[in-house]
């Protein structure tokens, strides 16, 4: 059987693998790593998302043995190893940015991603065209909208914490 | 989807002997339109060939007045490229706007072109600014490139390596995007340069078309007014429930007059 070798949050795996296996499949099935969830399985919906070399993809599209010696992040990846989160998780939590949650991986992932390809900060109107690729059911998205808007500050450096920008 | 071998060849012509060697096989690049397809089960290739290891066919550069932009250039690549956005900014505002963040950060130049999807962007552009579709075999005008719905002039064993897109002096791009799937519903490219001055219409027609008509009018004045009396004929437009062959007959010329005015 073919074999993939890659890293996914920081620690290399070596995994059997089939010609059609995607990414996402080898990330649950195989390392069990469940929180890169499966919406629609047909790359509209961006429940999937995942980084892999820095750049957020659909996990759902994209071949797994095109992602040998890839450096791979999952929501999983995102928090501290002693558990403090990541700035837009904690952003997420603080602007009750879910209902359901189905989305909020690969929605926290594809704003991670948006934010940090813009220092310059975004204006309302960029990050929800930003977040194009990810539906949610439920929330309605503005306070999606309003978690990542205080996440940027507290990424860039302009404000201390989540809480701070809160107020 | 189906099993099939998966390999991955680090030159064009390893990679054109596969395929020559075995007709069942499939190129894939960025996989944004094959995996989708492969999960329908619409295609059972027996070995997927993985493009990304050809170091040929990577790279933007400026040869004289022709932009070369190799096959394998993701759309966040022509997006954010100074080069790109210096000599035809049209160009690098269209690849902004193609499907979503992750479909840009993988789908590429030549999957979309050699795909040929009647709501696809790319091909516009390369109509649309009579660009020459570099081959592992011949160089292709635009022209004689685009065949019909998802068919070109390519052949199965026949890999898109580059596009060379000449600068013009003004070019445009403006459509109106399907809220649910981001594709196109009608768009329209325009440009004058050293091609003369071309109009080509996408995702109203079962394949990207010159607009010959709007063309001769723009030839008399260089202005969205010029193109604003030009009707299309609903005849051979696609119609579904996305909108009727009537609507989008309507929306070419709407989009023809914007790309006008974004062109100045
Ligand atoms: C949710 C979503 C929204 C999208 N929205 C848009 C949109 O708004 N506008 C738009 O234009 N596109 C859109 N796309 C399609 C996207 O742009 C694809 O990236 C593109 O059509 C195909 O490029 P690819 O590199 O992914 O090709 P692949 O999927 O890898 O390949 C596509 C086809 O081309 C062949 N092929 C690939 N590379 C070559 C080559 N170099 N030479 C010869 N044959 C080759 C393959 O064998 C395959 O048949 C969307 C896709 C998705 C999933
Ligand atoms: S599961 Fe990948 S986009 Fe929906
Ligand atoms: S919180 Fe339920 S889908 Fe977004």
């Amino acid at each position: 059987m073919p074999q993939v070798t890659l890293s996914v949050n920081g620690k290399s795996h070596t995994v059997e693998i089939e010609g059609r296996t995607l990414l996402v499949e080898l990330l649950r099935e195989k390392l069990r790593l469940t929180g890169t969830h499966v919406g629609c399985d047909t790359s509209q919906c961006g429940a999937c998302v995942v980084h892999i070399d820095g750049e957020s993809v659909k996990a759902c599209t994209t071949l797994a043995a095109m992602c040998e010696g890839a450096s791979v992040t999952t929501i999983e990846g995102l928090a501290r190893p002693d558990g403090t989160l990541h700035p837009m998780q904690e952003a997420f939590r603080e602007y009750h940015a879910l209902q359901c949650g189905f989305c909020t991986p690969g929605m926290v992932m594809s704003a991670v991603d948006l934010v940090q390809k813009h220092p310059e900060g975004l204006s309302e109107a960029e990050i929800r065209e930003g977040l194009e690729g990810n539906l949610c059911r439920c929330t309605g998205y503005h306070n999606i909208v309003k978690a990542i808007a205080a996440a940027q500050d507290v990424m860039h450096g302009r404000r201390e914490t989540i809480a701070a920008a809160a107020q | 989807m189906y099993d099939f071998t998966y390999t991955k060849p680090s030159s064009v012509a390893d990679a054109t002997k596969l395929l020559a060697a075995d007709p069942d096989a499939k190129f894939i690049s960025g996989g944004q339109t094959l995996l989708p397809a492969l999960k329908h089960r619409l295609n059972k290739p027996t070995t997927v060939v993985d493009l990304t290891g050809i170091g040929e066919m990577r790279g933007i550069r400026r040869e004289g007045n022709t932009l070369v932009i190799g096959a394998l250039t993701k759309h966040v690549e022509v997006e954010t490229s100074a080069e790109v956005k210096a000599a035809i900014p049209a160009l690098a505002q269209m690849a902004a706007h193609i499907g979503d963040t992750q479909v840009r950060n993988r789908g590429t130049l030549g999957g979309s072109v050699s795909n040929n999807d009647p709501a696809a962007d790319y091909p516009a552009a390369v109509l649309g600014l009579g660009a020459t579709v570099v081959t592992s075999k011949r160089e292709i005008p635009a022209d004689e490139f685009f065949l019909g719905m998802f068919t070109t002039a390519l052949e199965t064993d026949e890999l898109l390596v580059a596009i060379k897109f000449p600068i013009p002096e003004k070019a445009g791009y403006a459509k109106m995007r399907n809220p649910a799937s981001r594709y196109v519903m009608a768009g329209a490219f325009v440009s004058k340069g050293p091609q003369g001055i071309r109009v080509a219409i996408n995702g109203a027609g079962p394949c990207v078309f010159r607009q010959g008509e709007m063309e001769a009018a723009l030839a008399g004045s260089w202005s969205p007014e010029a193109v604003a009396g030009v009707k299309q004929n609903p005849e051979g437009m696609n119609g579904d429930i996305h909108g009727s062959a009537e609507y989008r007959a309507h929306l070419v010329t709407v989009m023809a007059k914007r790309a006008v005015a974004s062109a100045g």
